[in-house]
């Protein structure tokens, strides 16, 4: 198992960003910040500047830890921790439940709630409880 | 003028979810892993990330519009039926597996990691997979039968 640092304030500042960021689209396109729903729309765009937004947006994204390695002189850790079979798979079931679940962390979990969503509010519990719970099968029941 | 915001948007964003920890995968298990090696930070994230936005869109809102479009464009859907809580019991356990959501793993794609790459292209596999499952389903009962 791969001890991490407990990051209360660089985490706290990295929320405040997400949340600059969500207040920021909402702002200039009206639109949720969130991942999958961007994705996806990336993916199957409804017209030419409804794409180019969306990438610019992405393409914004990537560069987000380049600017941290810029600034401090350090990448970002990456630290993956699952076998890369069971990582890859795992990308697959995290895209099928997200489209089928309307959205991720960032548009149930922070913009759904901002917005006091009751839908969003269910969808947020529902996947914490599962991680939570896949998390213990994996590391304590399999792997215990 | 549009393009130039939502990059920037982009960036604060894909800087944030850097610096938060959520482009990391063990730190993010770490967070569930309560039973073994705890890690909170992830509360800060969300805690952050919750009230910040829960008071910009309180001002945002009071303007009436946004800035480059006419009107605002929020999700509409207010049902919580089996298809919600179905796809979020998934996610949750690709997540938990995987320890990578969509909004940790798109900024650590800047990181140029292999392994992150080989995750989003398995994400997208994953929405188009899903996303032709609904078109069959909705193309099957709009047929008649």
């Amino acid at each position: 198992m791969v001890e991490t640092a407990f990051t209360p304030l660089a985490s706290l500042s990295g929320g405040v960003l997400i949340g600059i960021a969500a207040t920021l689209l909402m702002l200039t396109m009206g639109r949720v910040m969130g991942a999958t729903g961007i994705l996806g729309g990336l993916l199957q765009p409804a017209s030419r500047d409804d794409f180019a937004w969306r990438a610019s947006l992405v393409a914004g994204m990537v560069t987000g830890p380049l600017l941290v390695w810029l600034l401090s002189g350090t990448m970002p850790e990456v630290q993956v921790v699952t076998p890369t079979a069971a990582f890859i798979v795992g990308g697959v079931i995290v895209g099928i439940g997200v489209t089928f679940g309307g959205g991720c962390t960032s548009g149930h979990g922070v913009c759904g709630i901002a917005r006091l969503s009751l839908r969003s509010i269910a969808a947020t519990l529902t996947f914490m409880a599962f991680t939570l719970a896949t998390v213990f099968v994996v590391r304590h029941v399999i792997g215990g | 003028m549009r393009l130039i915001a939502t990059y920037l948007v982009g960036l604060i964003f894909g800087t944030g979810i850097a610096i938060s920890g959520m482009a990391n995968p063990a730190k993010v298990l770490n967070f569930f892993d309560v039973a073994g090696s705890w890690d909170p930070s992830l509360m800060f994230v969300m805690g952050g990330a919750l009230v910040t936005t829960f008071i910009g869109y309180k001002l945002v809102f009071g303007r009436g519009a946004p800035v480059f479009e006419d009107d605002f464009n929020v999700p509409t859907n207010r049902a919580i039926d089996s298809k919600l809580i179905a796809g979020s019991a998934t996610f949750g356990i690709g997540w938990g597996i995987a320890g990578f959501c969509p909004g940790g793993a798109l900024p650590a794609l800047g990181t140029g990691r292999w392994e992150v790459f080989a995750f989003v292209a398995a994400l997208i596999s994953g929405i188009l997979i899903a996303k032709a499952i609904q078109s069959a389903v909705a193309s099957r009962t709009r047929a008649p039968a």
